[in-house]
Order: C-alpha cells, then sequence, then structure tokens
C-alpha cells in the first residue's frame, strides 16, 4: 500500500511527466505490487525460529497509542510472570492488514494479533497458522460457547484466543429520550413506530453514515440474522449460500421500510460526522460499533449514552449479536514454540486481560472472571449484551471474503442507499468468480 | 536513432559521427556499454518485467499466496470486468468525462492564465507561484483543502451559497451526481497551473522578432497570438496534448482522498488499486484493469513517440 501510493505521490508531484512515469505508476507500480508475494513466496518456508525456551517474538498491529500501551503492559506483565522475553514488532494497523498475506509467508512473528471470522479460517485453511487446541484445554473454561465457536478453524481445531470484543447496537442521548418520552423498542414494527414519531419531533430517527462505505454492512448483516438466523448469514459470508435467492432479496426489502428514517445524507458523512449529529441532539439513535463512545470526550456526553440491542424481526428473536473480537493467533512457525503458547494462555486468563483492560477500556474483556468492577455502566451493559448472546458474528468484512466486502458490497450497498434497489443476481455472478479465485 | 541509418539525408552531416563511431577504444566501449545497460536493466527490471508479468496474470486466477495456486482463467477476468462489474463502466465514463473536462477547459484555462502573465505584468511571479503550488502539494494537503471547502455542513461553498446548515444544502462529495464535478473542478485547479508553467516557457522561447513582424504586418493581438505565436509553439503543444490525456488516465488521487473512487467517483486507475493493493486483493481482474489501463495509455504514448522520433528525422 504504502509503496504503491508513495510511487502515485511522487509521480503526480511532478504534474504527470511522461510516458515512463505513467509506466511506472500504473503499467508497473501496481503490477510489482502483485509480485511482491511472489518474491517472497520464493525465499518462502520460516527463518530460523527464535524457539529458544525463553523468547518468543509478537507481531501486532495494534498501533494506535492505548491500545499499542495496553499490548506493552500485557507483555511486560507476562515477561515478569514467567520470565520469557517477548519481543513486540508493532506495524502500523493499515499496513498489517493489507500485508498480512505476504507477513504470513515470509517469516513471521510466532504471535500476532488477528481477527476472528473468515478472514482467520481462511489463513488456518492455508495452513499457515498453527492451531492451539492445547492451549485452549488451559484456558477455555475462561470463554463463553460462542466465543468458542468464533476461535474455530473450518477443521474444529482451536486458532485464536480472544482478547476484546465491542458490540454493533443502537446508541441513543437518555437525556434527549426522557425528554420526548421514547422507550427502547424490542420489534421491528416498534422500531418503525419509534422512528415515525421521531421524524415528527423533527428528528432524523437513525443516524446513518456511509461515505467510507463500510458502516452500511453492519444494518445488512443485522437485518440478515433477524429475518435469516445466524447460521445464514455465516453460510451467505462463507458463499454456501447463493445471494440470487429470495432471502437476500427479503433483507433488502425490509432495508427498504427503514432507509426513510435513516440520515438522507449518509454517503457525504463518515461516522465520526454521524457520532457529532447523536451528540447534537439533531438524531434519534445510531446503529454502529461501541466504539462510538471513544468520540466523545466530553464526559457529560459520554454519560450520557445508552445502549439497545438491535430489535428482533422474525427468527432467533435478538439471541446473536455482531461483536467482533480481536485476539492474538500463533503463526505456523510459533506453533512450535512453546513460550509462544505459554503467551497466548496468557492472555487467555482474566489476570492477563484485566491488565490490557487496564490501560485500554474502550473495550470489552472476554474472559470470565475478568474485573468488571471499573466499568461504567454502559459497559457493563454492552458486556451483558455479548455474554447474553447465543451467537456472535464477526461483521460482515470479517466474515466475509474481504474482496467480496470491499469490492461488491461497498459500491452495491451505496447504489442501494442512493436508488433502493439492489441487483442480487450481479452480486452473486461476482461472489461465484470472486470465491473462485481464492 | 543513430544518423547512420539515414544516409540519404544531409551527407555531408552524417560522415563525420560515423567516422568517429569507428575510434571508439575497448574502453569507451565499456563505459559505453555500462551508461546504457545499467539504465536498460533498470527499466527492464521496474517496468517491462513487470508489466509482462502483470499481463500474464490477468489471463488467471491466483490468491497471491502460493505460486501453485496460479490457476489459468483464459480471458474470464476481462468478460467478468466487462459483464459482471458494476463500477467498470461508469469508470470508463469517467475517464473520457475527465479527459473532455481537461481537454477543453482546464488546458484552456492554463494558456489564458499564461497568455496573460506573459504580459509582463506587475507581480507576475507571485501569481504564477500561486497558481503552480497547487500541483506541489501533496495528496493529504489537498484532501483537507477540498474538505474545508465542500464539506456539506461546515464548508466554505455552502456558506457562501447561504445553504449551509440547511436541508438544501448541496452534498459536495456524497451526491454522486455531483461529486465528479466537484472533482472536475478540484482536477483543473492543479492541472491549469501545470500548462500554465508550460506555456509560460513556450511563451519564453518564441522569437520576438515574429511578434514584432505580426505587428508590421497590422495584425491585432488576436491575430497574432493565434495566428503566428500559437503555431510557433507546436513542440510546447504536442507536449500538453500527450500530458492532458495522460492525466486525464491516471487520474487517481482527488478521487481517492475524497472517497475512494466510490459512489459516482470510479475511476479505472482508482479501480485497479481497489483490486491490487490491500485486502480487497483479486490479483487476476486487478491485473486485468491495468492490462486494460496500459492498452488506452499506449495510444497517447505511441502518438507522443511517433511525433518526437519523427521529428528527429526531419531535422
Amino acid at each position: 500500500m504504502t509503496m504503491h501510493e508513495d510511487a502515485l505521490l511522487r509521480a503526480s508531484s511532478q504534474g504527470g511527466w511522461d510516458r515512463r512515469t505513467l509506466l511506472k505508476t500504473f503499467g508497473a507500480g501496481a503490477v510489482a505490487m502483485a509480485g511482491i508475494p511472489l518474491l517472497t513466496g520464493c525465499t518462502g518456508g520460516s527463518a530460523p525460529a527464535s524457539s529458544g525456551a525463553n523468547t518468543a517474538t509478537f507481531g501486532s498491529g495494534s498501533s494506535d497509542e492505548v491500545p499499542k500501551a495496553a499490548y506493552k503492559a500485557v507483555t511486560d506483565a507476562f515477561e515478569k510472570k514467567s520470565g520469557i522475553k517477548i519481543t513486540t514488532n508493532v506495524v502500523a494497523h493499515n499496513d498489517f492488514q493489507n500485508k498480512i498475506n505476504t507477513y504470513l509467508q515470509g517469516s513471521p512473528d510466532d504471535a500476532f494479533t488477528w481477527f476472528a471470522g473468515y478472514r482467520m479460517q481462511y489463513y488456518a485453511g492455508k495452513g499457515l497458522l498453527a492451531p492451539i487446541d492445547d492451549v485452549w484445554e488451559k484456558v477455555g473454561g475462561n470463554f463463553s460457547d460462542a466465543l468458542k465457536k468464533a476461535s474455530t478453524g473450518a477443521d474444529g481445531k482451536m486458532y485464536l484466543i480472544p482478547n476484546y470484543n465491542y458490540p454493533w447496537g443502537f446508541f441513543y442521548r437518555k437525556s434527549l429520550w426522557t425528554e420526548k418520552g421514547y422507550t427502547v423498542p424490542t420489534t421491528f414494527d416498534e422500531l418503525k413506530t419509534l422512528a415515525t414519531k421521531m421524524k415528527g419531533d423533527g428528528l432524523i430517527p437513525i443516524e446513518f453514515a456511509d461515505k467510507d462505505g463500510w458502516p452500511a454492512m453492519g444494518t445488512f448483516d443485522y437485518l440478515n440474522m433477524r429475518l435469516n438466523g445466524y447460521q445464514f448469514h455465516m453460510d451467505l459470508t462463507a458463499h454456501k449460500e447463493s445471494w440470487d435467492q429470495k432471502k437476500v432479496s427479503d433483507v433488502f426489502d425490509t432495508w427498504k421500510a427503514l432507509l426513510p428514517f435513516q440520515n438522507p445524507n449518509s454517503l457525504g458523512m463518515t461516522w465520526q460526522d454521524s457520532a457529532k449529529s447523536l451528540a447534537d441532539k439533531k438524531s434519534g439513535m445510531y446503529l454502529l460499533g461501541s466504539f462510538l463512545t471513544q468520540q466523545y470526550t466530553d464526559k457529560a456526553i459520554a454519560d450520557d449514552i445508552d445502549f439497545f440491542p438491535f430489535p428482533e424481526i422474525a427468527v432467533e428473536g435478538r439471541d446473536s449479536i455482531e461483536a467482533p473480537i480481536d485476539g492474538l493467533l500463533l503463526s505456523k512457525k510459533g506453533g512450535q514454540n512453546q513460550a509462544a503458547k505459554d503467551f497466548l494462555a496468557y492472555v487467555g486468563t482474566p489476570e492477563g486481560q484485566d491488565v490490557y483492560a487496564s490501560v485500554d477500556s474502550s473495550n470489552i474483556a472476554t474472559a470470565k472472571g475478568a474485573d468488571t468492577s471499573k466499568f461504567t455502566p454502559l459497559n457493563k451493559k454492552l458486556a451483558d449484551a455479548i455474554s447474553g448472546a447465543k451467537n456472535i458474528s464477526q461483521f460482515f468484512d470479517r466474515d466475509a471474503l474481504p474482496a467480496m466486502a470491499n469490492n461488491v458490497m461497498i459500491p452495491a450497498l451505496q447504489t442501494f442507499i442512493k436508488d433502493g434497489t439492489v441487483d442480487v443476481k450481479n452480486l452473486e455472478a461476482q461472489a461465484k468468480s470472486l470465491y473462485a479465485a481464492q | 536513432m543513430s544518423v547512420s541509418t539515414n544516409p540519404s539525408a544531409r551527407g555531408r552531416k552524417a560522415v563525420a559521427p560515423a567516422r568517429r563511431v569507428r575510434r571508439l577504444s575497448r574502453r569507451d566501449k565499456l563505459v559505453l556499454g555500462l551508461m546504457v545497460g545499467i539504465p536498460t536493466l533498470i527499466q527492464l527490471v521496474l517496468v517491462w518485467i513487470p508489466t509482462l508479468m502483470s499481463v500474464g496474470l490477468s489471463f488467471t486466477r491466483w490468491n497471491g499466496l502460493e505460486l501453485t495456486d496460479i490457476k489459468p482463467a483464459g480471458a474470464e477476468n476481462y468478460q467478468f470486468i466487462a459483464q459482471d462489474y458494476p463500477p467498470f463502466w461508469p469508470a470508463m465514463q469517467h475517464n473520457v468525462l475527465w479527459l473532455a473536462f481537461l481537454a477543453f477547459v482546464a488546458t484552456p484555462l492554463g494558456l489564458l492564465l499564461a497568455v496573460l502573465l506573459d504580459q509582463n505584468i506587475r507581480g507576475t511571479r507571485i501569481y504564477q507561484s500561486i497558481f503552480f503550488a497547487p500541483v506541489m502539494l501533496s495528496l493529504a494537503l489537498i484532501g483537507i483543502i477540498w474538505q474545508l471547502f465542500y464539506n456539506r455542513d461546515s464548508g466554505l461553498l455552502n456558506f457562501v451559497l447561504g445553504t449551509a446548515g440547511t436541508p438544501q444544502a448541496v452534498d459536495w462529495f456524497g451526491d454522486s451526481s455531483v461529486n465528479i464535478w466537484a472533482a472536475l473542478f478540484a482536477a483543473t485547479w492543479r492541472h491549469a497551473g501545470y500548462v500554465m508553467i508550460l506555456y509560460l516557457a513556450g511563451l519564453k522561447g518564441v522569437d520576438p522578432t515574429l511578434r514584432e513582424a505580426a505587428q508590421i504586418d497590422g495584425a491585432n493581438s488576436v491575430q497574432t497570438f493565434f495566428q503566428v505565436i500559437f503555431p510557433a509553439m507546436r513542440p510546447v503543444n504536442v507536449i500538453i496534448i500527450v500530458i492532458t490525456v495522460i492525466e486525464s488516465l491516471r487520474a487517481f488521487d482527488i478521487v481517492y482522498v475524497i472517497n475512494r473512487g466510490t459512489n459516482g467517483l470510479e475511476l479505472i486507475s482508482a479501480l485497479v488499486i481497489q483490486n491490487l493493493v490491500g485486502e480487497g486483493q483479486v490479483i487476476g481482474i486487478g491485473s486485468a484493469l491495468a492490462v486494460i489501463l496500459l492498452v488506452i495509455s499506449l495510444i497517447p504514448i505511441t502518438f507522443y513517440l511517433s511525433r518526437a522520433f519523427g521529428k528527429d528525422k526531419e531535422a
């Protein structure tokens, strides 16, 4: 990414010199990117493992200030406790995600930060990760069944130690709702009635932003899970189910009833813009992940934010929750290093997760018995919503093939938001082609 | 282009270099070989090999992992792009629109600026710097600048129009029927400055006696410009044509900073990036898109090269 962008920047700052720049920029620059995995593929294999009994390496994509410090605290505490030395390599998180292919094939660290869902199962299926069933035997009791399901690969083996997650749902300002006498809707009809009432009060009922493309996937996921169930969501995102069927069209038809209540300017807004609108009491509620609350640095507003899960529609009540899980994986090479396994086991204990949460409190620790005494009432509510859920989905772009999410769903959802139409036949044609390329 | 390949023209000139070539010592040859060889090698490694690889990959399916995962796919990627990939045809249209807009609005504007600033008005250098500045700015800075202008609620433009904060406010980035024009305006802002600098250099190069002669013959300033000065800048004109075409084909940065080239701002270059770089990587399709862009680009490149070398022969 950066390499290519640099090339483009350089080329454009010269302002389009000549044919050579052009060739370098597009004919070659883009292609050179395609060549990189190839080159590293050749060097392949693994560099001599640092599997001396008392050291392990840890690759972290958590490059933002707070999570970075939080992982530092975790490794420090682990080193002190076990005498094992952990060497951490922090990479900017976009780079880390974009280069994961090359990273895993080159000489990856023993342990590294990643996500649950298809994006984990895919690399597990390619044999680039090490199964950690033995670690799960030790710490598995700390996790709920839903978390266990999310940490399992397609082959039934365990691959992930969950560290924290953050639920998606509706957020709203308590003071506004008390003032207007709104109550929390538990069914879709109640939600529509409430939204109609809010519109009558001059509010934007459901705050919505989709300039970046991905936030709309949250609405799609919830409607899909509430209409067709959790398993259908998983099968659709893994492309075991066709897109060209009534169940999928029903999702969009149901969404159409919601569209008039969502912010009509969503395509020009980022979620940060929407967060501001909610804080300003211009809109009634906002369907987003709990990272929304990080935007409210003013304590008066932060304390005024409350949460309710997505109302039920047709099946499974409110059993499923969308709560992307972040955690640690072992690379193929790291699977031979007992020290790295010990580190993962530590992260899977309430003790390890408390250390993390003591620095980064914006997420919800996943292990049972983690300290909840410092939770705000909102955090407690979020944690309860997750622990009460039977199924945890990972958000469309983690449950599906990334190319499907980025290249197909983003334009399709943006078109739907704009025109209210969607071509499920074309979605299926694109899905077929992209999944076949894997 | 060795002159000796063209012995019929100006025989007197051709003889001297030919004799000099024969006098090259072994060391000269070695030095010359290195001087030609190293750039050729770099060019080969950085340009031609990746280009050919890209052409090859465009006929395959590959997940980017093991080399053994590369599967032949025939022309399927191209078929997919033409039939099943919704952003492709809008992207083609936008690239054509981009070309038309740069050719008929931005480039003439740059020429106009050049002619005005060539009049030795006071502070001409300051104006030149101001108009040229956008060409030098970085991507990130451009994003911020246009955000300040176009933002729906707090942007300068809606504020000037008096619609900021009202439901009538134009959503310059989010409304897909408007945002391409917003992006084109931003592109013009850069392109005009660039064209201006090139034409300023061209105008300085025009022999002033031409202008005087035209005036003595009774031509007014408009006639002088269009019938004498402009044709005399033919080499610059050719470069400008090529640059305009190339700029419109590789237009990328502005739409990328706005919304990564989605929702009404699709461009082929943005699609190439989306399909080749990062998580949405689909190497076969991305390579096919890159090849399509390359083939289209070859047209102006061929035009430019034939002009450039054709002129060598004439000389």
